[in-house]
């Protein structure tokens, strides 16, 4: 198969970008989508050109690193992480755009490399239930019942890849932060901070840059993990209720 | 050919004597400690985030200690812990099964083919039962029954219900509770996080590990941090094959560069390969993808009887199939432990019967489990693996058998510790997958959660707290010439790996080194074989250092250069594994030599000869690597020849 790519180059954080076309031939429809662009990495390094950076790691669909626009929509035209896109969804002669995730709160380090780390300041905030080591009570003496056992576990399989903020035409990270608040505050043991978790949340999510929600849905339509969008209005019931519940 | 000298043996592991059920609660007892309101002052480096060092992490700094912690990937929450499936083992007996502290020692004893030693096989065993207790408070989504309480389910190779799980992401949820955990102390200001920062060697001044020198991967520059100990959780070394289940980043670096300044390398030789992963589709193979290994349960594996045989798997008649596992193992059938699993397989695509592209793999058949249980109980069994199977191979395993072959998954081997987790270097401790400690020759399945969590959570709070309070470390600034000189020299490697510009890309020399390897220490291993990687393994890296091309400069971030380093260390790495592959002249759990099996092909171990860790010292770039074993003795579980036929 034969293609070609146009991709987001840009040298560093403060350097102009502009959209860079490379033809890439022998492509096999078994490649992933990120084997596809190591093979042009391949290609740009023997010719003395700089290689496209772009994050990755487990290229399995868990570890979250991998992430990229393609064709306008995040990690591509299937629901699933960019790492297990495969060629296979592209047709001989297409012309394919790669661009890195575009949002207020995740700048670009390099091509397609973004710093996510406001994700990890909106956990550091609140997504934990306090519990430090050797105070835990026998794990028996805690029953959960298994719906909300099942709803806790789908919204704690968010992955933090940060689809569902290049997704939003806001640049929100209300789905992100929905699916944490939504698995510690559905548990018992999550109870004693749900107020607190919430709101400090949210604040950090506003502090950091994200946009608001206006819930056009289009994060769950990217999401590889398939994190459901009543977790949102969870948030929001969960926020008006902290909202309103006395100040501890 | 790199050769080898005996050293004086390791005696003292500082393990205490007497009944083995009361070791552990000993040495809390003789571990000194260090007042609450003097921890803030010690520093303790951690190095990696993964199960391991994200639950170390967090306890230190619930502690008090003020901890500066590591990682390459962009959060702590990546690390490649995230992808375990399976589960993890815990001795509660909530099943009535007859489970107990002692089964699960005895289980990992002998899952590890007798190359373990048993106080710390025993340890794990105990603190495991506090575990989940830990991961229950801190709200991981575990698999729970109708009534609420937890559910378990089997694993390969015991006989009692004792794998918690969390659907097929036990690893990922087990992070995220231990990343949260760290998290919180981020916040308190007790962690000073650094992510994208990859550690590139170790200080050691007057003996004692005191810091690392790292490098911030996004502005390349290069930082010397000093503390009171140094913590290494940095994984495990299966990235030296190149294709492996491990992720792309993962790698040796931080444990070679330790070997090198001091601390002794542990069974290298002994590396893991599971037997159900989806098969490599042609050049361009970046890594594999395991499948679990519960899929054993209601899968059949066979080839076909007729070598060479094209027909599509649906079209070979049933008589015309060899089932060799039932044929071979007919008491354990399909679900034989992972080495003979491994090994099996290997030797029906050597006798030329494999399936799939270069006849690679076997088929994994679902078709009988499908017609008596029916597709919706095997979808609602293993409906995500089918999903990611046919998503790689675009084929449909519902209709079509599963095709599979063995890949690196694990290893057992690492930087050799104490019963106290500290290497030979004093205050540098080794911790999860990065140390050889709990698995002997072969892991059991949902084995390596428990141990990264054991040691993180409750080991090795206690050991270092121990190491700080006995004192003697002297104030060390970044102005101590140890700490000059090691940062040149890391600057200067750097500098020399671009500076080669030469003709090969550094993933063509990764590729070469991961199938020596895999070919001459992989599922087999001969001494022909091992003498012939040892003898190339020289060459290879000669030619790495002429003829590399690492693009960019050393200031910015530069993917191709943070390669460049891990596979050079690699290329040294692979030398010492083959030469104790080589030294190790019996078979045993992972490490299969064809010169020692029994009459029908199974391994055959060596207690008299090999009952012993090999632990290596490093001596210098032109000097022989010396041998120092560590006798194991074995009070509780006594060795015995394992059979499965």
């Amino acid at each position: 198969m034969k293609l070609t790519v146009r991709i987001w180059r840009q040298a560093g954080p403060d350097a102009p970008g502009r959209m860079v076309e490379y033809p890439v031939d022998n492509i096999s429809t078994d490649m992933s989508f990120l084997e596809m662009l190591d093979v042009l990495n391949e290609q740009l390094i023997l010719r003395g050109e700089q290689p496209v950076a772009f994050d990755h790691d487990c290229r399995e669909g868990i570890c979250g690193s991998c992430g990229v626009v393609i064709n306008g929509r995040a990690h591509g035209p299937e629901q699933t992480t960019t790492c297990q896109l495969h060629m296979r969804a592209f047709h001989d002669g297409d012309v394919v755009d790669v661009e890195p995730w575009r949002a207020k709160a995740f700048p670009i380090i390099k091509d397609l490399v973004v710093d996510r780390s406001a994700f990890d300041r909106i956990i550091q905030s609140g997504g934990y239930i306090t519990a430090p080591t050797g105070s835990a009570p026998e794990a028996h003496s805690t029953p959960v019942p298994k719906p909300a056992a099942d709803e806790a576990f789908d919204n704690a399989t968010c992955i933090g890849c940060g689809a569902c903020v290049a997704a939003c035409p806001n640049g929100s990270a209300t789905l992100f932060t929905s699916a944490k608040v939504t698995h510690l505050n559905l548990l018992p043991q999550g109870q004693p901070e749900r107020e607190q978790r919430v709101l400090d949340m949210i604040e950090t999510m506003d502090d950091e840059g994200f946009g608001g929600c206006t819930n056009s849905g289009e994060c769950v339509a990217s999401c590889p993990k398939g994190i459901p969008f009543a977790s949102i209005a969870n948030l929001n019931r969960e926020f008006l209720h902290a909202s309103r519940a006395p100040r501890r | 050919m790199l050769d080898y000298t005996v050293g004086e043996p390791l005696v003292d592991t500082k393990a205490p004597t007497g009944a083995i059920e009361g070791r552990w609660d000993q040495r809390k007892f003789e571990a000194k400690l260090v007042n609450p309101a003097n921890r803030r002052k010690h520093r303790v480096i951690v190095v990696g985030t993964g199960l391991a060092g994200g639950s170390a992490g967090a306890t230190l700094a619930e502690q008090g200690y003020h901890v500066i912690q590591f990682c390459f990937q962009d959060s702590p929450r990546r690390a490649h812990s995230v992808a375990a499936q399976g589960g993890i083992n815990e001795a509660k007996n909530y099943r009535n099964d007859g489970d107990s502290v002692h089964r699960l020692f005895y289980d990992t004893v002998k899952g590890g083919d007798f190359r373990s030693r048993e106080s710390n096989v025993y340890r794990l065993s105990q603190v495991s039962v506090e575990i989940i207790d830990q991961a229950v408070a801190q709200g991981v989504p575990f698999a729970r029954e109708y009534g609420g309480l937890l559910d378990t389910r089997s694993f390969g190779g015991v006989q009692v219900q004792r794998t918690f799980y969390a659907r097929g992401q036990t690893g990922q949820q087990l992070l995220i509770g231990a990343y949260q955990a760290l998290s919180r102390q981020i916040d308190a200001g007790n962690v000073e996080i650094h992510p994208r920062t990859e550690m590139l060697d170790l200080i050691v001044i007057d003996g004692k590990a005191r810091g690392i020198v790292a490098r911030d991967l996004v502005t390349g520059q290069v930082e010397t941090h000093l503390a009171d100990a140094v913590v290494l959780a940095s994984g495990g070394y299966g990235n030296v094959f190149y294709l492996s289940t491990n992720a792309k980043g993962s790698n040796a670096s931080a444990i070679w560069r330790a070997h090198k300044r001091g601390a002794y390398l542990a069974n290298p030789c002994y590396t893991q390969i599971h037997p159900t992963c989806i098969p490599r589709s042609g050049e361009h193979q970046s890594k594999l993808t395991l499948m679990s290994e519960s899929l054993r349960n209601d899968g059949r594996i066979w080839v076909p009887k007729q070598q060479g045989d094209t027909r599509p798997p649906n079209e070979i008649p049933e008589d015309e199939r060899d089932y060799y596992l039932e044929r071979i193992y007919p008491s354990f059938g399909n679900l034989v432990p992972r080495d003979i699993a491994s090994r099996a397989a290997k030797n029906q695509c050597d006798a030329g019967n494999g399936v799939g592209p270069g006849g690679l793999g076997v088929y994994l058949d679902f078709a009988d489990a499908i017609k008596r249980l029916g597709r919706q109980a095997i979808e609602a069994k293993y409906g995500n693996l089918f999903d990611m199977y046919a998503r790689i191979t675009a084929e449909n395993p519902y209709q079509v058998p599963m095709r599979i072959y063995p890949a690196i998954h694990y290893t057992m081997g690492g930087l050799w510790v104490d019963y106290d987790l500290q290497s030979t270097v004093p205050g540098l401790f080794v911790i999860g997958e990065a140390n050889f400690s709990d698995h002997g020759a072969n892991r059991l399945g949902a084995s390596a959660l428990m141990q990264g969590l054991a040691d993180g959570y409750f080991v090795l709070p206690t050991t270092v707290n121990d190491y700080i309070a006995r004192g003697g470390l002297t104030e060390v600034g970044t102005d101590h010439p140890v700490v000059t000189q090691v940062e040149s020299e890391v600057s200067g490697r750097l500098a020399k790996l671009l500076s080669i510009n030469g003709t090969r890309t550094v993933d063509s020399f990764h590729r070469e080194l991961g199938s020596l390897l895999w070919d001459h220490c992989g599922m087999a291993r001969n001494a022909d074989g091992l003498r012939k990687a040892l003898g190339r393994i020289p060459e290879l890296r000669e030619e790495f250092w002429r003829s590399v091309k690492v693009p960019g400069t050393g200031e910015e971030l530069n993917q191709e250069l943070e390669k460049a380093n891990r596979v050079a260390d690699f290329l040294e790495f692979g030398e010492l594994m083959l030469l104790d592959a080589l030294s190790r002249e019996e078979s045993c759990g992972g490490h299969f030599r064809e010169e020692h099996q029994t009459p029908d092909g199974e391994a055959q171990r060596d207690d008299e000869n090999f009952s012993h860790v090999s632990a290596w010292e490093y001596r210098g770039e032109d000097q022989s690597p010396v041998l120092h074993k560590e006798s194991l003795d074995f009070d509780y579980v006594h060795p015995t020849q394992r059979s499965y036929t």
